[in-house]
């Protein structure tokens, strides 16, 4: 009687568990490390393990330990593809005026590029682009959105 | 297209002056003025001949119209319902009976007359002092048809001045940006439009992305940002034959452009190795000079209407603040010392006061400050808006504003506003699209 009680509990509490899980999974889609973004949800490749953006904190154009170990990904790759050029577009929220946006995304681009060039890569190989906040990936707007479209992105050139 | 616009002021009747109704625009206007406009009149003959012109029939009612819907608009005048009105337009024109605009509450009288003569419209209008049953004033206006809704504005305009004692800003127009699409894929657009949203005209296709565009002090020429064959660059575009050009020779970002008070030179931001300072290009020489020498973002410059200072945008203390200088960029100085973040300083035309943008936990604010920095003032706040410009006598703001959007990312929406100095007054601009950017010309008459 007592047992099947207490069995009873368990299970039920173990549902809740699940469902609890359940439901915070649907909430975090993505990670923040302070307001940086730190998951992978919109992140696309340049090549296979390679990432093609890094994200950065409000007003800020620091580079994270993981936005460095990126590029550093992205200056091994392409080392070995030395005939890719690149664009960095730099990128902002959404909660700043345009105009300062469109100084802060080139900055956030130059961050980008300049740890680029620390790791080998030519600057005739690389141009910077900002959109400011004109170019978002993500509409929503609240801070997780927000810190998804705080990036630079390396792009393509040829 | 201007020269079209060109009014010949045909006669100009004395104006008596001892009106007694004054309308103070100094402060918030809780009572506006009753003001009764009667449609102007015009006979058989003239309806059927403008019938011809292909011009509405009736563009005396029309005119009534736009100048009604304009002066409610300023929030300083009460139009009263024409149902009301006891005295015919035709007769009311030559001598109102003033007991019966009185009887109405009216306390100002406006009547007009429309006529065609040689395919020319006439236009004559008289403002009344309804208590002191005395003519306040009365003009003329002789144009093409197809510019009756400009001959509205400037009535207005006469109107508002003779009433406030100060100019009016009816008789201008609004560049801005015209927006469609999804958040994340906007397509954006030059439009010109009047001031009452009226007669808009599209300068740029959509094919690439334009930002910031602003009048010279002739309203003839824009300066923007385009993104055109993604460089983005200031341009220069001439309203009348549409050319463009991109300003000045720069190897990166060139942005946040507006015109000198001479309209001579451009000043604008631009941006190498991931630093933007202040420049500027005159237009006649094209000698660049740099303004600003600093490793922060210096950006959204602003002349004073004497052109002898600019304020901009700074990053300098680590976050945006608005700065102060001299033209030639010596004696910076910071003037914002509140609470968060400041943007997007402009001058007013009266050279008092600077409007800006304010970010505070998570708010934004359009405010002014005087240019010391002091009376700082906030009169509207909402989850976003920016990028405030003048009216032309320096009594009303215009900007954006852009709404949240909801749990899925959807509902996003960009339109223009606009309030009064007082921070009464709060209006949704109409657009024909979702619009941002707005920059408020110079009165286009006198």
């Amino acid at each position: 009687m007592n047992l099947n009680k207490i069995f009873k509990n368990s299970l039920l509490i173990i549902l809740a568990c699940f469902a609890l899980s359940a439901c915070a999974k649907k909430v975090s889609t993505g990670q923040l490390q302070g307001d940086v973004y730190t998951g992978t949800d919109t992140v696309e490749y340049l090549a296979s393990g390679v990432p093609d953006r890094v994200f950065f904190a409000t007003n800020e154009s620091v580079l994270t330990t993981k936005s460095r170990e990126t590029l550093r990904k992205q200056a091994a790759w392409l080392r070995k593809n030395s005939k890719i050029n690149i664009v960095v577009e730099g990128h902002a929220d959404e909660r700043g005026t345009r105009e300062y946006n469109l100084a802060l995304g080139e900055r956030r681009a130059n961050a980008a590029k300049d740890y680029l060039m620390t790791y080998g890569i030519s600057a005739d190989r690389i141009s910077v682009i900002s959109y400011g906040k004109e170019r978002p990936v993500d509409s929503g707007s609240n801070p997780l959105s927000w810190s998804k479209n705080r990036r630079s992105v390396t792009v393509k050139a040829n | 297209m201007f020269l079209r616009y060109l009014i010949i002021f045909v006669f100009l009747l004395p104006i008596n002056s001892f009106a007694l109704i004054e309308v103070d625009i100094t402060r918030g206007n809780l009572n506006p003025l009753p003001i009764a406009v009667s449609p102007l009149f015009s006979d058989k003959e003239t309806k059927s001949n403008l019938k011809k012109t292909n011009e509405k029939e009736d563009i005396g009612s029309e005119i009534s119209f736009v100048i009604e819907n304009n002066l409610k608009k300023s929030g300083l005048f009460n139009p009263l319902n024409k149902d009301s009105f006891l005295q015919k337009p035709d007769i009311a024109h030559l001598k109102p009976r003033f007991e019966d605009w009185a009887l109405i509450k009216a306390q100002a009288l406006i009547t007009g007359k429309v006529t065609l003569i040689d395919d020319k419209l006439r236009v004559e209008f008289r403002l009344w002092d309804v208590l002191a049953a005395k003519e306040m004033m009365a003009l003329a206006f002789t144009t093409v048809p197809s510019n009756w809704r400009r001959v509205g504005h400037i009535i207005t305009d006469k109107i508002y001045e003779r009433l406030t004692g100060e100019k009016g800003y009816f008789d201008t127009r609004i560049i801005y940006v015209s927006e469609e699409g999804p958040k994340t894929k906007r397509i954006k657009k030059l439009a010109i439009m009047d001031q009452d949203g009226f007669n808009t005209k599209y300068l740029t296709l959509g094919n690439e992305l334009v930002l910031t565009p602003r009048f010279n002090p002739t309203n003839q020429m824009v300066t923007y940002l385009s993104y055109f064959r993604n460089l983005p660059r200031v341009y220069l575009l001439d309203i009348e034959t549409g050319i463009q050009e991109v300003v000045g020779d720069f190897p990166g970002m060139t942005f946040a452009p507006r015109f000198s008070p001479d309209g001579k030179k451009i000043i604008m931001s631009f941006a190498k190795d991931g630093n933007s300072d202040i420049y500027t290009m005159d237009l006649e020489n094209r000698i660049v000079e740099r303004i600003t020498n600093h490793p922060s973002i210096d950006t959204s410059p602003s002349y004073s209407p004497d052109g002898k200072y600019i304020c901009f945008n700074s990053d300098r203390s680590g976050y945006q603040q608005i700065y102060i200088m001299k033209s030639d960029g010596s004696n910076v100085k910071r003037i914002s010392f509140g609470k968060g973040l400041y943007g997007t300083p402009v001058w007013s035309p009266r050279g008092d006061l600077i409007a800006f943008t304010k970010l505070h936990k998570g708010k934004f604010y359009i405010g002014v400050m005087r240019t010391n920095g002091k009376g700082e003032r906030l009169l509207t706040e909402n989850f976003y808006q920016e990028a405030p410009s003048w009216s032309p006598n320096g009594r009303v703001l215009i900007f954006y504003r852009e709404t949240k959007t909801d749990e899925k990312g959807e509902g996003f929406s960009a339109k223009l506003w606009s309030i009064d100095l007082t921070g009464y007054n709060e209006r949704l601009v109409d657009t024909e699209t979702d619009a941002s950017d707005p920059s408020w010309s110079s009165l286009l008459s006198n």
